[in-house]
Order: C-alpha cells, then sequence, then structure tokens
C-alpha cells in the first residue's frame, strides 16, 4: 500500500468513528464537553506514557479513557454543587487538566515521540512508518489496525445499545421510566467518546479531535430529521472531509490535521447555504414564495371583499404597491382562477363577475 | 570573579523578567476583572472562541504583509475572531444547530484552517523562524517594553470604562430585562463589555495563548465568587487572583527551560479556584460539610428535647 493511500484509509477510519459517536454527542447538546474530553485526554495519555514508558495503545485508550470519564464527572459534580454553571463549569475543568498534560509534556526530553506538535497537529503524516509485526510478520500500518478495532467496538457499540441511545438522547425522563439507566448510558457514551478520541488523537492532535466530533453530526443535523440517516450521513462526512483534507494539505503544503478541519468547515458551509430542506437558501426561498402567495391571497381578498368588479390601474393605487408587485400577484392569482379579467380590464371573482352590482 | 558574571546575568535575566512580570500583571488583573462580568452572564466560553478564532487572522497578517509586529498580527487575530463570533451566531440564528454546537463547530474549524495557514508558513519559511507557535500556548518572555505600553493603554480604557458604567454592568449582569427598564441600554452596555473583552483576548493571546486564553476569563472569577456577596468586592479580588496567577505562572515558566506559559498560568489559577472551592466561608465545600453536620445534630437535639415532653415522634 502506498504511503498517500494508508494515511487516507487510516483518515477516513478516524473521521468515521468520530463521526459515528459524534452524532449522539451533538444531538444530546453535549458539544462541548465532547471539547473538553478531546482536551483533557491528552493528560491520560501523558500519565500513561510517563508511568509505564509504553505506547500501547490498549493501555492509551484506557488512560484516556478514565480522565475522560474523570472531566464528566468534575464537569457534572461542580455544576451539582451550584458553584457556576455548565459553561463555566467545562471551562474550569479542561484547561486545568490540558494545561498540566502540556507541561509534563513540554519536560519530555525532545526525543521522545510525543509532544507539543504532535498534541497539535497530530501525526497522521507518519502513520505509514509504524508497521504492525506479529509472529515475525509485517501485517501492515499499524494505526490501520488500531483505528479499524476502534471503528469496529464503536460500530458495535451503537449497534448492540441504538435503541437505548435513541431513546435517552431524546428522552431522559421516559427513559428512566422504562427501567434504563440514563445516566449509565451517559458515562458510557463518554467513555467511548474518549477511547475513540485518543485514537484519533493519534492521528489529527487532541485539538483538532472536536472538529471531527462536533462538524459531521452537525452537517448531517442540517439534511435530515431522521436518527439513522443523520448517524450514516455523519460517518460519510468524517470519512469524505478526511480524505479531501488530506489532499488539500497536500496541495498547500501543510498540516493534514489543520486541512481536515478545513475540509469539514467547508462540508459545514456547504449544507448550511445548500441543504434542500433548512439552508440559507431554501430558507429564503421559502420566505420569499410565503411572501409572493400571501401578496396573491390579499388581492383575491381585497377583490372578492369589493363584490363588484374592480379596475385593473385602480388596483396598485389602493394597495400603494408597484405596477409590477401588483402585477404578479394578479398574474399568480389568474393561474390558480381566483380572479378573473373581462375585455375592460376589471377584475371579478370567478363565478361572481356576471351580475354587476350597480 | 563570580560578582561581575552574577551581576552580568541578573541585569539581563531582570530586564525580562520585569517585562514578563508587568505584562502578565496587566493581563491577569484585566481578564480577572472582565472575566467577573463574562462568568455572571453565563457568557464565558465565548471567549474561547473568539481566542481560537484569533489564530487564522494571525497567520493571514503575516502571511499579507510579513510583519512580525504584536499589533499588527493581533489585529488580524481581531479581524477573525470577530469574523467567527459573527458566524457562531449566524449559524444559531438560521440553522436548527444548537448554539453550544454552534461555539465548538467555529472554535474547532477557525483554529484548524489557523493551524493550516501556521503549518504552510513554517514548512515555507526556513524552520519555523515566524515564531507565530508563540500565539498558542502562549510566551511570556517575548512580551517587549512596546507590548507594555499597548497593554498599558489597552488596560487603563478598559479600568476606566469599568468603573464609569459600573451601575449599568452591574445592572446588565444581574438583571438584563430591568436595566433596559430603568433605560440603561443594555444592548449598548453588553456591546462595549464585549469590546473590551474583545480586547483583553487578544492582549493573553501572546502570553496565556489562544488555547487556554479563556481559562484565565474564567478561574479568577469563579474563585472570587467563592469569598464574597459583593459583586465590586468579586471583582477586586477576581482582579488580584488574575494577577496572581500571571505573574507566578508566567515566572515560573520563564524560569524554567522549554515550559509554555499558558499552562503554567492556568495551572496557577486553577489551583486558587480549587482552594477557594475547597476552603472559603460559607461557599465553600468544607464549610456545606460542617454546616450539614451541625444541622444533623441540632436536629438530633431537638428531637430528643421533643421526646423528652413527651410527644411520640417515632
Amino acid at each position: 500500500m502506498s504511503a498517500a493511500l494508508t494515511i487516507m484509509i487510516v483518515g477516513a477510519l478516524v473521521g468515521a468513528s468520530c463521526g459515528l459517536v459524534g452524532s449522539f454527542l451533538v444531538l444530546r447538546r453535549l458539544a462541548l464537553l465532547g471539547d473538553a474530553i478531546s482536551h483533557s485526554v491528552l493528560l491520560g495519555i501523558v500519565l500513561v506514557f510517563w508511568a509505564t514508558g509504553s505506547r500501547s495503545p490498549i493501555l492509551m485508550a484506557i488512560g484516556a479513557g478514565a480522565v475522560g470519564i474523570l472531566t464528566v464527572a468534575l464537569v457534572s459534580w461542580i455544576q451539582h454543587t451550584g458553584i457556576v454553571k455548565e459553561d463555566a463549569a467545562i471551562g474550569l475543568v479542561f484547561p486545568f487538566l490540558f494545561a498540566i498534560g502540556v507541561v509534563i509534556v513540554s519536560r519530555f526530553p525532545s526525543q521522545v515521540h510525543i509532544d507539543v506538535d504532535a498534541v497539535l497537529y497530530g501525526e497522521i503524516a507518519y502513520v505509514p512508518l509504524y508497521r504492525f509485526e506479529a509472529f515475525g510478520w509485517d501485517l501492515g500500518t499499524q494505526a490501520f489496525w488500531t483505528v479499524g478495532t476502534m471503528l469496529a467496538i464503536d460500530i458495535l457499540f451503537v449497534a448492540l445499545l441504538f435503541k437505548e441511545l435513541k431513546v435517552s438522547s431524546f428522552d431522559a425522563g421516559f427513559t428512566a421510566a422504562i427501567g434504563m439507566s440514563p445516566i449509565l448510558i451517559h458515562y458510557l457514551l463518554m467513555a467511548f467518546v474518549s477511547a475513540t478520541t485518543v485514537v484519533a488523537f493519534d492521528a489529527v492532535g487532541a485539538i483538532l479531535v472536536v472538529a471531527l466530533l462536533i462538524v459531521p453530526a452537525a452537517t448531517a443535523q442540517l439534511l435530515t430529521q431522521r436518527l439513522s440517516h443523520l448517524i450514516a450521513i455523519s460517518v460519510f462526512i468524517g470519512a469524505a472531509s478526511s480524505i479531501v483534507g488530506y489532499w488539500i494539505a497536500r496541495l498547500i503544503d501543510g498540516s493534514i490535521a489543520g486541512a481536515i478541519a478545513t475540509a469539514l468547515g467547508l462540508a459545514f458551509i456547504t449544507a448550511f447555504m445548500f441543504s434542500p430542506s433548512q439552508g440559507l437558501i431554501a430558507q429564503f426561498a421559502r420566505r420569499s414564495r410565503q411572501r409572493r402567495d400571501f401578496i396573491r391571497d390579499l388581492v383575491v381578498a381585497h377583490i372578492a371583499a369589493k363584490q363588484t368588479p374592480v379596475a385593473l390601474n385602480t388596483l396598485s393605487e389602493d394597495f400603494h404597491w408597484s405596477a409590477d408587485m401588483t402585477n404578479r400577484a394578479i398574474n399568480d392569482a389568474r393561474k390558480l382562477d381566483r380572479v378573473e379579467l373581462d375585455g375592460r380590464g376589471y377584475l371579478s371573482i370567478p363565478g361572481t363577475s356576471s351580475q354587476p352590482n350597480s | 570573579m563570580i560578582a561581575p558574571a552574577l551581576l552580568g546575568f541578573d541585569i539581563s535575566w531582570d530586564a525580562t523578567l520585569r517585562n514578563v512580570i508587568l505584562g502578565s500583571l496587566i493581563l491577569g488583573l484585566m481578564s480577572g476583572v472582565l472575566g467577573s462580568f463574562s462568568v455572571l452572564r453565563r457568557q464565558s466560553l465565548i471567549g474561547d472562541t473568539l481566542a481560537h478564532a484569533a489564530l487564522p487572522g494571525i497567520c493571514l497578517a503575516f502571511m499579507l504583509s510579513g510583519t512580525r509586529t504584536n499589533e499588527w498580527l493581533l489585529t488580524g487575530g481581531l479581524a477573525t475572531g470577530l469574523v467567527g463570533i459573527f458566524v457562531m451566531m449566524a449559524i444559531s440564528r438560521w440553522s436548527q444547530v444548537k448554539p453550544e454546537t454552534a461555539l465548538g463547530i467555529v472554535l474547532s474549524v477557525f483554529f484548524g484552517f489557523g493551524i493550516l495557514l501556521l503549518t504552510r508558513i513554517q514548512h515555507s519559511n526556513d524552520a519555523g523562524q515566524s515564531g507565530l507557535d508563540r500565539f498558542i500556548f502562549g510566551q511570556a518572555a517575548t512580551i517587549l517594553p512596546r507590548d507594555l505600553v499597548v497593554m498599558g493603554i489597552i488596560a487603563a480604557i478598559s479600568l476606566s470604562v469599568v468603573v464609569l458604567l459600573f451601575k449599568e454592568l452591574k445592572v446588565l449582569s444581574f438583571d438584563p430585562d430591568f436595566a433596559a427598564a430603568q433605560g440603561l441600554r443594555p444592548g449598548v452596555t453588553s456591546s462595549i463589555l464585549a469590546a473590551l473583552i474583545v480586547g483583553v483576548v487578544m492582549m493573553g493571546l501572546q502570553t496565556v495563548g489562544v488555547v487556554l486564553m479563556v481559562s484565565l476569563l474564567i478561574a479568577p472569577a469563579v474563585a472570587a465568587r467563592q469569598w464574597t456577596r459583593s459583586l465590586s468586592s468579586m471583582i477586586v479580588l477576581s482582579g488580584a487572583f488574575g494577577m496572581l496567577s500571571g505573574v507566578l505562572g508566567a515566572v515560573s515558566s520563564s524560569l524554567g527551560d522549554r515550559l509554555p506559559t499558558g499552562p503554567m498560568i492556568v495551572s496557577v489559577a486553577s489551583v486558587i479556584v480549587i482552594i477557594s472551592i475547597l476552603a472559603a466561608p460559607d461557599r465553600g465545600i468544607l464549610s456545606r460539610i460542617q454546616r450539614r453536620r451541625d444541622r444533623a445534630r441540632r436536629m438530633r437535639d431537638d428531637l430528643i428535647q421533643i421526646d423528652h415532653q413527651g410527644r411520640v415522634i417515632w
């Protein structure tokens, strides 16, 4: 496999797993908690490395999962004490954990593979260099196996608990009432978010993980109202943006992680503008159509209220409208046979026009 | 023999250290004072978006003009920071996307775009000579005397505005509807406050960095809130905590080797928060536990008393 293809495949797998768990984060309005987790997992990774000197993905995932859960627990504990509101609680917890992580990282000797650059930019460009070897065989890129396994576990998690996740995302009270524990599901989801974040962390760095968690799902939200479609679109956008991001990075010679975030931003803006149901253009078109319909109906109502045929040329004076506007309203109404125009230039409601009152 | 060498060392060390101390002092004071309002108004994370969204502007300013002076770089940062805030408001206004998601989208995408530009600059410029990466986690040692002048002017303006508009800011923080009813024009006040916060965030990018700047807006204010019930003393205390974190963090990072300033300042500020949350009288966790215990004991005593009067209570 060529290096470029390897990077794209690994990127797509990372994007897909983040898009998958991110859907539930966005639906549950936990986007900022995702932000917090993606920062604080750094501490978990660093501590595991510090304590064991190993970069084993399993140990890292466990360490980061633990710190992720700690973040969520600390935020909800601080909120629970009523000392500060949620936004400030998040803003207190993750900078602290992240700051400790960065301080420790910057104290590592420089030949160690974890450094501040890796935290920011990720190491997806170097992914093809690390091989996975077992029983003396080279089984391909290590990241391919790690990320692939994570994606498989995420898919399994969502598939097995789909009903629980769905119900608790929309109605926590109902979830409790039918005997499931919304809190347990919440922490489970957070554990999976944390673990996925670690795997993504290796590829795109701590700070840009949050782009992969939030943006695909938010983009999907603009395109569909169905949960299953939302998840599918989110996974697709996560994977596709990673591939597009790789090409952007090659084109302008910059960080792949930064380019992936940029590609995600472009995807979101595109959906924001052009989504057929909720895009700005669709909203604008809908509003101007409603306006036109309203003007048409107003003219019809006006003519109906007069009970006598109304002269075409007096109509725009009656409304203080421009001639264009009036003509368009009349044409719209005539197209629907709501009014008719006789030979003398008088407008009337069909079926009443033959008996002038005078 | 040793004395001149020590002396020489002391002098050069002192000049940098003096700038670092003064700069982080001003920054800590300002973010403590202004952060009090943004925490009370529950808008603390907007500063996070603003700071992250400034990164692409800093890089663009460098790419377009080749300048390295902080004023121009931060003007670029200011521009994209404001664009970021505008985009965030547009997203939550014009789509179903929730405000907190919009915040996360703008924050991460703008920052990612900034990283893309930054790496592009580093690759084309020989070996990161631009030094732009100092804006990510901050580097207090790069504060120059001219930066101090700019910071001092911004600080003087912001503090006078806070003093002059204290009544308006106070009402705005606690009851914007009442402010409107009293003709205090909360819209105008909140725009002025936003402008001041934008100023302090830009000021902080060099020292604390874009990633952790938000913490300096939140932590001192939250810590100060624990110790007092009055807004004016909260602001004074928050400014003091901010100064303390700024100075201790920045000085410790300039003493150590390869220690970015932002994380150090944030660590100090967070320790102050932890102490305040635990130990503050009245609102602190420890005193709450103590109170709960006292109440339980009193309750037990009361129950026994009632029992002695002959009532059947259990």
